[in-house]
C-alpha cells in the first residue's frame, strides 16, 4: 500500500468528512548531542469542523509540541516536516507549512487561536486586561470599538464582570479570572479553531470543570472547533467528541470518546484508564502503569510501548504495528487488540456495571 | 485508628493574616485574611486525614498549623497533650521540648523542584537531617541508611541516584528523595502538601502506593492535603482514614472517607463530588451546581454560613445564622442546618440570584 492509499482510506475510516485541519506525516526532530531526538512521531491526525477533540497523552510524550505544530510554532532549532492543511469555511485550503511570516502571523488568532498553559505568564503584568483586548485588535486592523464590545461580551459569557476585569491586571484576578480572561482573548478575533494546551492546569477541580462547562456553551454561541490537550483523561473525557491518544511521540488511539472509554484497543489506552484515580472504581482495582516513557532520543525499536506492554510478543519487537482499525472510527496501532481487552479490564467499567444491578 | 489520647490536637484553631496597608497609613483598618478560623481536628496515632477544598481555601494554613510552622493566632495545638507553642516559648511546664515535637512532624512540600537544593547531589541532600539529629552516627552508617532508604522507595540502583543532582531526577524521583528526607527523621506525622498534584495523572497512583506501603512499615500519620476528591478518597479510604472538607478557613464536613464519598451530608462536598470527573460517559457535565462560579475573597468573607453565597440550597436562614457542627454518625461530622429536620431554615426563603442569570440580564 503506497503512503497515499493509506490516507484516503484513513480519512474515510475515520468518518471525518468536513475536516478543518488535517496533520498529515508530521515529525518533529531535534539534533542534540547525543543524537537525534524525535519528539513527534509521523502523527496522522485530521479535525473534524465543529468538534472538540482531546488529545490525551503523559507529560513528556509529545502533545505540546504536537499543538505548536498545528500552528507552525516549533521552536528553534526543531525541524518539523510533513504537511498541515487548515480547510477555511469559505475558500481554498492552506497550506500552513509554506505561509509567509505575514501570512501565519494573520492566521494565527484570526483563524485558528492559542491558549496555552499558566495564564500568569501569558499575560504581561504591567498591562491591564483591556490594554492586552486592545493590543490584539490593534495588531490584526480590526475596528477597535466593535472588537471591544465583543470583548465584554465574551467576558460576560464566562461569567466574568467585564468592566471590572478589562480595568484590572492580571495579578488582581485570582487564577479561574485570570485563565477565564485568556480564554475570552484568545476567541476574541473570531477564529475557527482554538487550541488549548492544558488551559486548565494549575486550578482546583471545582474551577475546571466550571470552565469545561463554560467552554462548551462558548463553543455552541461562537461556532468553534476545539482541540482540547491534556494529560488529564477523565476531565477531557468529560468534554470531548473524539479521543487521540499519545504516547512516547506518537498517536496510538483514536476514536469516539464513548468507544475509547468503554472499549479501548491500545494497551496503553486500557492502563491508563485503570491508572487514573477514580470514585466509582473499586479501590483495589486500580493499578499504576509499569515503568516509565521512553527517552526521546532512544526509542525502542517497533512498538514503542513493548517494554512496558504485558501482552507483547516477539512481533512488536520487530515491527512497529500501524493503525489496526476496531470499529469504523475508532483504530489503534496494537497488534494485540483483541488481547489487550482481555488481559486488561477496565476498572471504570466494572463500576458501572456494578451500579445498574439491582 | 483507636480512641486513646490523640497524636495530634487542634482545637478552635484561628489564623489571620494581617495585610499591611502601607507604611505612612495610620488610619485605615489592615484587611484581615481570615485563612483558618475555628477549625477543630484530632489526628491520631497512625492516622490519615486528607483534607480537601478549593484553593484559597486555607489547607495549607491549617496544614503548616498542624505540624508547627505557622502560629496560630487563636485556639491551640497540642501534641501529645504538650501545647507546640508553649514549648517553644518555653512557657509552663514543657514535657516536651521543642526539638523533638519539630522532628516528629515532618513535611513534603507541593513542588519537589524547589524544595531540594539544586547545588547538591542527593546523597548529600539527605546526610543533612541525619547530621544534625543524630551526630554520633559514622560516616559510612549513614551513607548505608541513606542508600537503603532510596532502595526502599523504589529508586534503584541507589548509589546511581545518590551521585545525582535534583535536576537529573523526573519529578516522581524528586518526590520521593522529598519523601526520604522527610522519613529519615523517623517522623509521627508527615504533612504531604498537594505531594502529587504535580505529577502526571498516570504516576499518582503509584507514589500513593508508595506512601500508603511505608505509612503502614513505619507506623507513620499522615495529614494529606490535596484539591482532588478522588485522590484524597484513594489515599485515606486505603488507610482506613477520614477525609477533611475545606471552605473558606473552615472545615464544613469530617468523617471516614467512603462515607464522604458515597453519602456525602454537606451541599459543598457534593459540589466537590460533581467537580470531580470520573469515566463514565454522560455522567456529570453541564452546569456547575454552585450558584456563583467564583469563591468569595477570604478578606471579607460572607456572613452566616460562609458558602451561602453559592450554595444552591442556601435559604434565607443561612445568610444571617452561622450552622453548628451536627454530629451525623460515629466520626462524622457536619455544619449545615439541613441536618437539623427542626430547624427555622426550612420555613426560609430560598436564595436564588445566580450567576447565570445575573449575567444573561447584562445580555439584553
Amino acid at each position: 500500500m503506497s503512503l497515499n492509499d493509506t490516507f484516503t482510506s484513513e480519512t474515510e475510516l475515520h468518518g471525518v468528512s468536513d475536516p478543518i485541519i488535517e496533520i498529515r506525516d508530521a515529525e518533529v526532530v531535534f539534533e542534540m548531542d547525543r543524537g537525534v531526538s524525535r519528539v513527534l512521531d509521523n502523527v496522522n491526525l485530521t479535525v473534524e469542523r465543529g468538534e472538540i477533540l482531546g488529545i490525551v497523552g503523559e507529560s513528556g510524550s509529545g502533545k505540546s509540541m504536537l499543538a505548536s505544530a498545528i500552528l507552525d510554532a516549533v521552536v528553534d532549532p526543531g525541524i518539523l516536516s510533513g504537511s498541515i492543511t487548515y480547510y477555511p469555511e469559505n475558500g481554498d485550503p492552506i497550506d500552513v507549512l509554506s505561509l509567509s511570516d505575514e501570512e501565519l502571523r494573520k492566521l494565527r488568532w484570526e483563524s485558528i487561536s492559542m491558549v496555552f498553559q499558566g495564564a500568569m505568564t501569558s499575560f504581561n503584568p504591567t498591562m491591564s486586561i483591556r490594554g492586552h483586548f486592545e493590543e490584539t485588535l490593534d495588531a490584526h486592523d480590526f475596528d477597535i470599538e466593535e472588537g471591544m464590545e465583543r470583548g465584554h461580551q465574551i467576558l460576560s459569557d464566562l461569567y466574568l464582570e467585564s468592566e471590572r476585569v478589562m480595568d484590572s491586571y492580571p495579578h488582581e484576578l485570582s487564577g479561574g479570572m485570570r485563565q477565564r480572561a485568556l480564554i475570552a482573548l484568545s476567541v476574541l478575533l473570531e477564529p475557527d479553531v482554538l487550541v488549548m494546551d492544558e488551559p486548565t492546569a494549575a486550578l482546583d477541580l471545582l474551577m475546571q470543570r466550571s470552565i469545561l462547562a463554560l467552554l462548551e456553551s462558548l463553543k455552541e454561541k461562537y461556532d468553534l472547533t476545539m482541540v482540547f490537550i491534556t494529560h488529564d483523561l477523565p476531565l477531557v473525557a468529560e468534554l470531548s467528541d473524539r479521543l487521540a491518544v499519545m504516547y512516547a511521540f506518537e498517536l496510538i488511539e483514536q476514536g469516539p470518546t464513548n468507544e475509547i472509554l468503554q472499549n479501548a484497543g491500545h494497551p496503553y489506552t486500557r492502563s491508563l484508564l485503570n491508572a487514573t484515580p477514580n470514585l466509582d472504581a473499586p479501590l483495589s482495582e486500580m493499578r499504576p502503569i509499569e515503568g516509565s516513557a521512553p527517552d526521546p532520543v532512544n526509542v525502542p525499536k517497533g512498538c514503542s510501548y513493548h517494554p512496558r506492554c504485558s501482552v507483547a510478543n516477539n512481533r512488536c519487537v520487530e515491527a512497529d504495528p500501524e493503525y489496526q482499525q476496531i470499529t469504523e472510527e475508532h483504530v489503534a496501532a496494537c497488534f494485540h487488540c483483541d488481547d489487550a481487552v482481555e488481559a486488561i479490564p477496565l476498572t471504570h467499567d466494572q463500576a458501572v456495571v456494578q451500579e445498574d444491578e439491582p | 485508628m483507636s480512641s486513646e489520647e490523640p497524636l495530634l490536637s487542634m482545637e478552635d484553631v484561628e489564623v489571620h493574616f494581617e495585610e499591611s496597608t502601607g507604611l505612612f497609613d495610620f488610619r485605615s483598618e489592615p484587611d484581615v485574611v481570615r485563612a483558618v478560623d475555628g477549625v477543630s481536628l484530632d489526628v491520631f496515632e497512625q492516622d490519615v486525614v486528607a483534607l480537601v477544598g478549593e484553593s484559597g481555601c486555607g489547607k495549607t494554613t491549617l496544614g503548616k498549623t498542624a505540624i508547627g510552622l505557622q502560629r496560630p493566632t487563636g485556639g491551640s495545638v497540642s501534641y501529645r497533650g504538650q501545647d507546640i507553642w508553649n514549648a517553644r516559648d518555653g512557657r509552663g511546664d514543657v514535657e516536651i521540648p521543642f526539638g523533638d515535637i519539630r522532628r516528629s512532624l515532618q513535611i513534603i512540600h507541593q513542588d519537589p523542584g524547589s524544595s531540594l537544593n539544586p547545588n547538591r547531589r542527593v546523597m548529600k541532600i539527605l546526610e543533612v537531617p541525619l547530621k544534625r539529629w543524630q551526630s554520633q552516627m559514622s560516616a559510612g552508617d549513614r551513607r548505608r541508611e541513606v542508600l537503603s532508604m532510596l532502595q526502599e522507595v523504589g529508586m534503584s540502583p541507589p548509589e546511581d541516584y545518590a551521585g545525582r543532582y535534583p535536576h537529573q531526577l523526573s519529578g516522581g524521583e524528586k518526590q520521593r528523595v522529598a519523601l526520604v528526607r522527610a522519613l529519615l527523621m523517623d517522623p509521627d506525622l508527615i504533612l504531604a502538601d498537594e505531594a502529587i498534584s504535580a505529577l502526571d495523572v498516570s504516576l499518582r497512583v503509584e507514589m500513593m502506593d508508595l506512601m500508603l506501603d511505608l505509612q503502614k512499615r513505619y507506623d507513620t500519620s499522615f495529614l494529606f492535603i490535596s484539591h482532588d476528591l478522588s485522590n484524597a478518597r484513594y489515599f485515606a479510604a486505603h488507610a482506613g482514614g477520614r477525609i477533611g472538607v475545606m471552605y473558606l478557613g473552615q472545615l464544613v464536613e469530617v468523617g471516614p472517607a467512603e462515607q464522604i464519598i458515597n453519602d456525602p451530608q454537606h451541599p459543598y462536598t457534593k459540589v466537590l463530588r460533581w467537580a470531580t470527573p470520573d469515566l463514565n460517559p454522560g455522567s456529570g457535565g453541564g452546569e456547575p451546581p454552585v450558584r456563583k462560579i467564583d469563591i468569595p475573597d477570604p478578606k471579607n468573607p460572607p456572613s452566616g454560613c460562609r458558602f451561602h453565597t453559592r450554595c444552591p440550597e442556601a435559604r434565607e436562614t443561612c445568610t444571617k445564622q452561622i450552622p453548628p457542627e451536627y454530629t451525623y454518625d460515629e466520626l462524622h461530622t457536619v455544619q449545615c442546618f439541613r441536618e437539623d429536620d427542626t430547624h427555622e431554615y426550612w420555613s426560609s426563603q430560598q436564595l436564588e440570584d445566580t450567576d447565570a442569570e445575573l449575567f444573561k440580564a447584562a445580555d439584553d
